[in-house]
């Protein structure tokens, strides 16, 4: 469960990129984190997995409050997520499989233990036969695969996307949209922040639109 | 505790990983390392040597008791269970017909012995102490001159404190070298892992969002700057050991042209550990300082 009370973010500079946005995500919910360019998706999205803190407000997160963590608690936090942003942040001078392997050795899983469950993250978003493959040498879409993959290897409670439909063509944006849904089906939380309305109407789904940093539904 | 001994074999293992990537850059390391942890230990391998030859060439840090002319069988007895019960070091015993037949050996004296009416050398005993600081061997003098039927106690003193004083100093001049060179091994790790940081920028920034600790991203790099500080050290070993072997014969032929035998000696294992342990700590502690600057100052 993630409540969201009056948050509210000031970046230096005076930039408000959020004002006053309560609301709550129940454990196992859809979500769509919908608005225009600049509405506040990504800041928010960024501020439920503590990558920043809110200057007003509280979030609380399965019960802990974030602005109450010390920050030597926060990368325990953030194991509880597994995180698709939007430029995937993928590791080029190592293989598909070595980078699903990553969040596995943060948590000092055994390394045959680790490469069966990164394998089986592959094969779920259809990546498992280029596994030995660069990222470099992937196609758009399979390296947002390949993202979420590494995002879901140390089955995170909560999926929390970043526009990972941007810059892909309408049928590769399904087959990741698809993917996602997958997850939720099995009852892990997923958090999709969107400049692109038109998925929010998925089944399940419940859409939270920002507008100008401010909660507009 | 199995999930801290996997995190830790990851660091080792990323750590032998970026190790051999660069091998040129890792071989420079090494031997900057190598040598600067080499130069010391040759002083002090140096040193050790000279002490030794010293001490066994010319009698620097030995005393000589002399028995009166007139000492009989059980004096000596008496003196050899006084020098067990002192605990003093080795020592030997030179008997007077054996000290007679040592001086007629030597060039030009047989004449002169062979006209003296009976042997004027008296019973001796040389003595190597273990303590064998200027202090302790003139008060170990001290004590010996007091014995019964000790005619002499013979030390040189003044030798003594001015070698003592020479390789106290010569001491000092290793250590203040080592220091020096111990900082200059903790730069070069320093800034070997800062290039190494820079290009692992992206990792690190994709390791911490996905919930890595700070100790999870310092901990390779300290196995790193370690294993290449260790590594410097096996190659100064290896140096020190060749340098030994090249100089034993030359040093054992000056010996003999002095008519001492001295053969020169290589690292000790308590050397070879020393220097293995202070390759592996000063690496270490350059790598941890590196990336604690470069944690809290990523730019």
């Amino acid at each position: 469960m993630i409540v969201c009370s009056n948050v509210g973010k000031r970046y230096p500079g005076g930039l408000t990129a959020l004002e006053n946005v309560s609301c709550e995500i129940g454990a196992g919910e859809l979500v769509f984190v919908t608005g225009h360019s600049g509405a506040g998706k990504s800041t928010l999205a960024r501020l439920i997995a503590a990558i920043e803190r809110p200057t007003s407000g509280s979030i609380v997160v399965n019960g802990q409050n974030l602005a109450a963590l010390r920050g030597s608690a926060l990368p325990y936090l953030r194991r509880n997520f597994g995180l698709v942003f939007q430029d995937q942040k993928l590791l080029f001078d190592r293989n598909a499989l070595e980078n699903v392997l990553l969040p596995l050795a943060i948590i000092g899983t055994p390394i045959g233990e680790a490469t069966r469950r990164a394998q089986a993250a592959l094969d779920k978003v259809g990546l498992l036969d280029r596994a030995k493959a660069n990222p470099i040498a992937l196609s758009g879409g399979e390296q947002q695969r390949l993202a979420i993959a590494r995002a879901v290897a140390n089955r995170p409670a909560i999926l929390l996307a970043d526009e990972p439909t941007a810059n892909l063509d309408t049928n590769s944006a399904a087959g990741i949209l698809d993917i996602f849904h997958a997850f939720h089906q099995v009852g892990v939380t997923v958090i999709i922040a969107t400049h692109d309305p038109q998925w929010s109407g998925l089944q399940n789904a419940r859409e939270l639109r920002l507008a100008h940093g401010t909660l507009a539904s | 505790m199995s999930a801290w001994f996997n995190q830790h074999l990851t660091a080792l293992r990323d750590a032998l990983r970026r190790l051999t990537a660069t091998p040129l850059n890792s071989t420079l390391s090494l031997f900057v390392i190598g040598i600067a942890l080499t130069l010391p230990a040759a002083g002090w391998q140096l040193i050790d040597n000279v002490q030794r030859a010293a001490s066994s060439a010319s009698g620097v840090q030995q005393i000589s008791l002399f028995m009166a002319l007139n000492a009989e069988r059980k004096d000596i007895a008496e003196i050899e269970s006084r020098l067990k019960l002192a605990v003093a070091g080795r020592w030997r015993f030179i008997s007077r017909e054996e000290a007679l037949k040592r001086l007629q050996g030597t060039a030009g004296m047989a004449d002169l012995i062979s006209s003296l009416p009976k042997n004027p050398l008296p019973d001796a005993f040389v003595i190597d102490p273990v303590d064998t600081s200027p202090e302790a061997m003139a008060q170990m003098a001290k004590t010996m001159g007091a014995w019964p039927k000790v005619a002499h106690v013979q030390l040189d003193a003044a030798w003594v404190k001015r070698f003592d004083a020479l390789l106290r100093i010569a001491r000092l001049a290793v250590s203040l070298l080592a220091a020096v060179f111990a900082a200059a091994l903790v730069v070069v790790t320093f800034n070997t892992i800062r290039l190494q940081i820079l290009a692992h920028a992206a990792e690190i920034e994709v390791a911490r969002l996905i919930g890595a600790t700070d100790a999870w991203i310092r901990r390779p790099f300290a196995y790193f700057g370690a294993i290449q500080g260790l590594l410097g050290g096996v190659l100064a070993i290896l140096l020190v050991v060749i340098g030994s072997r090249l100089l034993t014969s030359p040093v054992a032929e000056l010996a003999e042209l002095y008519g001492a035998s001295f053969t020169l000696e290589g690292p000790s294992v308590s050397l070879a550990a020393a220097l293995l342990a202070a390759g592996a700590s000063l690496g270490w502690l350059g790598a941890l300082l590196s990336v604690n600057l470069s944690l809290k100052h990523p730019d």
